[in-house]
């Protein structure tokens, strides 16, 4: 049984992050994940990385940026940390190799970027995910050394003791089929979001929440999950995502007469106010029918606003996007956009070491909710997380593992239970439904009932349905009888941790009622910090979900109104 | 367009779904059985992409269909594949282009070439491309001291790598790259592209030795043919040839590298032969290749053994045709006029060459075009 002082689950940007921190910390270290780690979701982040590193800048400013961007339910301790620490980390990456776009003077240059009160967000083209995430991935291949890598396996349960601390996982390796348990000193969970709950999303078809269940599973608090991001530029047809970086550039947002309606609800950011707040201005635009498009559905991003020469230096990427996946040249014509699922900033409950309650199991990255985010992400600040919590908590574990021995644990009836509950699936009898149809439906589902704009009414459909369909999941059928590659019973697993974001997405926003951030409740049409400036925490007991409630944890910025 | 016009939703799309016939290759390891191919009719608006028409089989037909996908924007690098017999992202293409590219009204779909078929359209990665990948020392290797701050670069060189930062790994160049058909020890035009991400950095510490690397290796730089497929395959404007040539540029020109394998003189051999005679004068590019650029080549023992070890290939192409035994001996010969048009063509390069200091081909990633 192959063991190892840090296993990190999932290796997009917090995942690489943490397993080359832990592996300078000189601890044993593996990373896996159910794919290639460069297909990572980490990879379609575009528009950039936040830090105060100009000479006219201070971290205290960009921690401001971001309290009130969260609509003060972020941690202010947790955004003093990362904040505090993001030009280090920027800087670093540099230093590693990322090709960070230069001013004239060949220092690092720096672009606008939503709900920011000065220029801040260092950025690699439209490409900034991809070229960080390809330079760690430089790195583990030239640590390959420390880290060992697992590529394509997937994670199907978190190992626990008798004191119910996390020691391992049981895995699958895609191309074999293979199960095999895992020892780990410490386990830390970096494998995403759950965009793909929602349907459309920006997010890839393997964002589906693995992390965030296998730890609800395992009796790990989740909290805020009702804080979905709904980006305000996504492509009206596949959800699509046209970088925030085109309005940081000066992209303007236009109605069906032509009019850039920020002005109504954020007359001085216009187009650069925090994404909940142009995601709803938007769909008030398409609501009240001065949408555009084919139904109104949609909304004019103008980029031809912006000198041609820059978008296509700047903006390479959507403008392919734009040509390729709508038709469009949006150096000369607007691009037709509406906001999409993008991110949720709720996720498994850590500390600023990404320690989650269970000792042995840490989170970092989407997956986590320490919380730096809180109501509402601002953008450029994803890729920050990723790599300031991912580095901590690789950090940590390192030096938790120094002080400890490896677990003993017989892992076998687990990796016999689990083993066995995948040959159930793939033997299940051609009854009831497929699970693509299931997955369907949960998306449209949530896209109808958990998103932009939420009510008492249909957050109890959305409750009852996701119910039913947990229920018909028990018995959903897959084709793919094989061993070799069977995606199609990954799939199967993956919708039953789909299932799991979702219920607790839903609970937590029919719990808020009140309208805070990404949350806003039609029938709480307001901001109530007097009641809910707090956190929501949902735990798996034998009852089904409980909900408790958490502080939020303020040093430095007391609650005020928030104006764009 | 500077002001706003208001925007009466220009003539939306045509978004009607549209029936299409997909022939997908499969096998399946555990059955013991060939490869097989498998058709399927979906229904979608044809600019929608061929792997939503995958997956839609996927989804309502056949769940055990095979192939990677994730972020369906052409930036993760998963679906590559082929199309119609050229290699692509799946999610990159649209359908109706692949029906007008289809032999006969059916969209073909195969795994990538040049690398293990896993199951259906899954390919080994590992196994050729990373392994690949791995040759070429993927990693920066930074100028010491490391700065406080950041390296101080010029803007255009850190743009100008951006064309290599941007390749996806998607393995579609190395899919249908010829030299490696051929040799599969070539390191291939994603990793060269990869290191061309070093050698084009400023922060990078070793150019010489990087490059001087991968010009002595006889499956370097030098193994490539010049023909483009990676180019044509590229789904991202990576232009690795573009990349290797740039590589061969630097360690000829700024480097000075003479490698073992005859690269350099091959090439002067060839670019020295266009200049004398207008046209590749190919009864002496084997001597000067092998013996140095000059007439007197051929008397050289070096030219001499090449010479008789490439007779048999020379001869099978006098047989096939490929050759005329006239021009290949005596050249070609073209006008005069024309021949000082390619010579001039020839001064003005290499005057602009040593007159800015700046290559011709460097080719920045962003053309800066005109401002409207």
């Amino acid at each position: 049984m192959p063991a190892h002082d840090v296993l990190i689950i999932g290796a997009g940007l917090a995942g690489q992050r943490a397993a080359l921190a832990a592996a300078r910390e000189g601890a044993s270290v593996a990373i896996m994940s159910k794919v290639h780690p460069v297909r990572s979701h980490s990879v379609a982040a575009a528009g950039g990385i936040n830090a105060a590193i100009s000479v006219d800048d201070d971290w205290h400013s960009h921690a401001y940026d971001t309290v009130k961007g969260s609509d003060f339910l972020g941690d202010q301790d947790a955004i003093e940390v990362m904040c505090s620490e993001a030009p280090a980390e920027v800087l670093h990456l540099e230093h590693i190799g990322v090709t960070f776009h230069r001013n004239g003077k060949g220092e690092m240059d720096l672009r606008a970027f939503g709900g920011a009160s000065m220029k801040r967000t260092a950025y690699v083209a439209d490409i900034t995910g991809q070229a960080l995430l390809h330079v760690l991935y430089e790195q583990l291949m030239k640590h390959h050394e420390t880290v060992e890598r697992y590529e394509e396996w997937f994670t199907t349960s978190l190992l626990q003791d008798e004191q119910g601390d996390c020691c391992g996982v049981i895995a699958r390796d895609v191309r074999s089929g293979r199960m095999e348990a895992f020892t780990a000193k410490n386990v830390i969970l970096a494998c995403g979001g759950a965009g793909q709950v929602y349907k459309p999303t920006t997010n890839g078809l393997i964002v589906t929440g693995d992390g965030i269940a296998m730890a609800y599973r395992a009796g790990a608090p989740l909290m805020d999950m009702e804080m979905v991001q709904y980006h305000p530029t996504c492509l009206v047809e596949t959800g699509i995502l046209i970088t925030e970086g085109a309005r940081g550039e000066g992209a303007h947002l236009l109605n069906s007469n032509g009019e850039r309606f920020m002005e109504k609800s954020a007359p001085n950011k216009m187009e650069l106010a925090s994404r909940d707040v142009v995601s709803r201005a938007e769909q008030i635009e398409i609501d009240e029918g001065r949408g555009v498009g084919p139904g109104g559905r949609g909304i004019h991003l103008d980029v031809t606003v912006v000198p041609r020469k820059r978008t296509l230096e700047a903006l390479r990427e959507i403008v392919n996007l734009g040509k390729d996946f709508a038709g469009v040249d949006i150096t000369r014509e607007p691009i037709t956009i509406r906001p999409g699922q993008h991110y949720i900033m709720g996720g498994v409950k850590t500390d600023v070491d990404g320690q989650t309650p269970i000792d042995g199991l840490y989170a970092a990255g989407e997956v986590a909710c320490v919380s730096v985010h809180g109501g509402n992400r601002l953008g450029a600040n994803s890729l920050l997380d990723t790599l300031i919590f991912g580095r901590r908590s690789g950090e940590h574990a390192a030096a938790r593992a120094a002080s400890m021995p490896m677990p003993a644990i017989d892992a076998n009836a687990q990796l016999r239970r689990d083993a066995e509950a995948i040959d159930a699936i793939i033997a299940r009898p051609r009854e009831g439904r497929r699970v693509s149809e299931i997955k369907n439906e949960l998306g449209e589902l949530m896209n109808e009932y958990a998103a932009v704009f939420r009510d008492e009414q249909g957050l109890q459909t959305a409750r009852e349905t996701i119910a039913r369909l947990k229920e018909e999941t028990r018995n959903a059928w897959i084709d793919d009888r094989g061993t070799v590659f069977n995606q199609d019973v990954l799939g199967a697993i993956e919708l039953g941790y789909m299932i799991d974001c979702a219920e607790t997405t839903v609970l937590g926003a029919i719990e808020r009622k009140e309208s805070r951030g990404a949350q806003f409740r039609t029938d709480h049409p307001e901001r109530n910090d007097e009641q809910w400036l707090k956190h929501i925490d949902i735990t798996l007991s034998g009852d089904g979900p409980q909900v408790s409630y958490s502080p939020v944890t303020i040093t430095q910025w007391e609650p005020e109104e928030r104006k764009y | 367009m500077a002001e706003t016009t208001p925007t009466t939703a220009a003539a939306p799309r045509t978004a009607t779904p549209e029936q299409f016939k997909l022939r997908m290759r499969r096998y399946d390891p555990e059955s013991g059985d060939a490869p097989y191919w498998d058709e399927h009719t979906i229904e979608l608006e044809p600019h929608r992409s061929v792997l939503e028409a995958i997956l839609q089989a996927r989804d309502r037909f056949d769940g055990s269909i095979g192939i990677r996908c994730s972020c369906r924007q052409a930036i993760c690098g998963s679906c590559g594949v082929r199309v119609n017999g050229e290699p692509a992202l799946a999610c990159h293409t649209h359908l109706d282009a692949a029906l007008k590219s289809s032999a006969d009204g059916v969209i073909e779909i195969e795994p990538m070439g040049n690398m293990p078929v896993i199951k259906d359209l899954i390919v080994d990665m590992d196994a050729v491309h990373w392994t690949k990948i791995r040759r070429v020392t993927p990693w920066l290797i930074a100028k010491q001291p490391v700065p406080e701050r950041e390296y101080i670069v010029p803007r255009e060189s850190m743009i100008d790598v951006t064309q290599t930062m941007a390749c996806i790994q998607c393995g579609a160049c190395v899919s249908d790259c010829l030299a490696m058909e051929v040799d599969p020890g070539f390191i291939g035009p994603a990793a060269l592209a990869k290191s061309y991400r070093f050698v084009g950095d400023p922060r990078d510490d070793q150019q010489f030795e990087r490059l001087n690397d991968l010009a002595q290796d006889p499956e370097g730089i030098f193994d490539c043919t010049h023909c483009f497929k990676c180019v044509q395959a590229c789904p991202k404007d990576v232009n690795p040839m573009g990349q290797i040539m740039r590589l061969r540029r630097i360690a000829i020109d700024d480097h000075q590298i003479v490698d073992q394998n005859n690269g350099e003189r091959h090439e002067a051999a060839i670019t020295g032969l266009v200049r004398n005679y207008g046209l590749l004068h190919e009864a002496e590019l084997i001597p000067r290749s092998y013996g140095g650029n000059s007439w007197f080549a051929k008397f050289t023992p070096a030219a001499g053994k090449e010479l008789l070890s490439s007779l048999p290939v020379i001869v099978r192409g006098l047989l096939r045709g490929k050759l005329n035994p006239r021009i290949a001996i005596f050249g070609h010969k073209i006008p005069s006029d024309d021949l000082k048009a390619v010579q001039a063509i020839y001064d003005k390069v290499e005057s602009r060459d040593r007159s800015s200091g700046q290559r011709y081909e460097l080719n920045l990633y962003i053309v800066g075009e005109d401002e409207q």
